[in-house]
């Protein structure tokens, strides 16, 4: 049977870990070769390294550390953070990623997302998709959540599929860093109008909110960041209260 | 010395990657030519049959050529589904044939949310005894990402279910083929990985 898929997140500037708990804002969450050590032996299912400075200059780092990641952990890699070009998602899967995402540069070009499919297949094309819920709909958001792209977020999931999109990546802007749970209604209503998998992320801050997005939420994957980073629950942990209420996962 | 087959597949760097943490003596060949030397022949995969086109003629050959005479093969995912006649994927793309049979698209299953394509860990069931899965037991659990699969043929030594049962391992003298990725399936993988790498030494 299929595995539900745990998957960690990081957030790198300048080739650390930067995403962090509110309190220990001052403190980086740790070096990104060594974190991916740690989930692998945790049991960890797949890593997401996402570039939050996406400059010209962090291109170079990003590559390092893409590499580093690779060269610790044989567990699929995504990379995502500022890829606007063909060339840009080749430098990241040269460097060792497996998957690409794609965010604002898939609205605004949704060509890339099949030029992309085409060259390296769709299995190596996320789309990601920020959305909050708005008038009953769920509203996309690009440029890191600053900007409305008028689009509603089934809609676009849907033709994001069509264009060879070979995943889904949808994160509530409602819930993100909150640790109030994930929105299951709007994983569901994304995840049941497309065939493709969809991994839920934004609001993760306990065990039992990956149960309800893995049940309720018709969730392929769920996706974390700080829960994991400063091992509030650890990986095995969370695997096995998951097991034990039905959901299957890798173990 | 093992060869490890590019034709412009997109995990060239992942299965690069894997071969060297095993401490694994392999090329990247430039010619077909310099397969004819190896102790085993690689040939990884990821995305569309399609790009097994690039694997034309002289390589063809070459590899053919060196399966036929006894020198280990092995497939990774598209790799593997070269091994078998052909696809559906790609209906004009001709595979080695080194196995008989054809790769179909996977059906899924709306009602049960089984979706194409099979993207995750699932698991091996065993079907008899094989050196690639030494050190492994049924019910390991491997990375898979792919829409089309092979059917379950006398080579199959593990399947897999996704609505369809399918090949996920396959085995035959010198031949083998896996339709997941062991470059991306933790210790398992390189579990696998290490067990080829033990068939050629």
């Amino acid at each position: 049977m299929l595995a539900k898929r745990i998957i960690a997140c990081m957030d790198v500037r300048d080739g650390q870990v930067v995403k962090g708990v509110q309190f220990q804002q001052l403190r980086h969450a740790g070096d990104p070769a060594e974190l991916a050590r740690r989930y692998n032996v945790e049991g960890i299912d797949e890593v997401v390294v996402l570039d939050i400075t996406a400059t010209l200059e962090s291109r170079q780092a990003l590559a390092r550390t893409i590499n580093a990641v690779a060269r610790e952990i044989f567990l699929p890699l995504t990379v995502g953070g500022g890829i606007r070009s063909e060339d840009d998602a080749a430098a990241a899967i040269e460097a060792g990623a497996d998957k690409v995402s794609l965010n604002t540069a898939a609205l605004r070009q949704p060509d890339l997302i099949t030029t992309l499919a085409r060259r390296y297949g769709s299995q190596a094309v996320i789309v990601a998709i920020d959305a909050k819920r708005r008038d009953g709909g769920f509203a996309v958001f690009v440029r890191s959540g600053t900007t409305d792209a008028a689009r509603d977020a089934v809609a676009w999931a849907k033709e994001a599929e069509s264009r060879g999109a070979g995943e889904i990546l949808l994160t509530s802007m409602d819930r993100d860093g909150t640790k109030a749970g994930f929105d299951c209604e709007m994983t569901a209503a994304v995840s049941d109008a497309v065939d493709i998998p969809v991994i839920a992320s934004g609001g993760a801050g306990s065990v039992d909110h990956f149960a309800d997005v893995f049940t309720r939420g018709h969730a392929d994957a769920a996706l974390a960041a700080s829960i994991f980073h400063y091992a509030e629950s650890s990986v095995s942990e969370l695997k096995r209260y998951l097991r034990t209420h039905g959901v299957a996962v890798r173990l | 010395m093992i060869a490890l087959v590019d034709y412009g597949a997109g995990n060239l760097t992942s299965v690069r990657k894997a071969l060297t943490a095993l401490g694994a003596d392999f090329i990247v060949p430039s010619t077909p030519d310099e397969c004819r030397n190896a102790r085993g022949v690689i040939v990884p995969g990821v995305g569309h049959f399609g790009a097994t086109a690039r694997l034309d003629a002289p390589w063809r050959d070459a590899i053919g050529g060196v399966a036929a005479s006894g020198t280990p093969l092995f497939g990774i995912c598209v790799g593997m589904q070269w091994l078998f006649e052909g696809s559906d994927e790609a209906p004009d793309t001709v595979g080695l044939g080194a196995i008989a049979g054809r790769v179909a698209r996977l059906a899924g299953d709306g009602e049960q949310r089984l979706k194409v394509p099979h993207v995750g860990w699932n698991s091996l069931e065993f079907r008899g005894r094989a050196r690639l899965l030494q050190g492994l037991t049924s019910g390991a659990q491997v990375y898979f990402t792919h829409s089309y699969a092979a059917p379950v043929t006398a080579e199959c030594v593990a399947a897999t279910t996704h609505a369809n049962t399918f090949s996920s391992v396959v085995e035959r003298g010198n031949i083998f083929g896996v339709q997941f990725h062991p470059e991306k399936s933790g210790d398992a993988g390189l579990t696998i990985l290490g067990n080829f790498l033990e068939v050629c030494a």
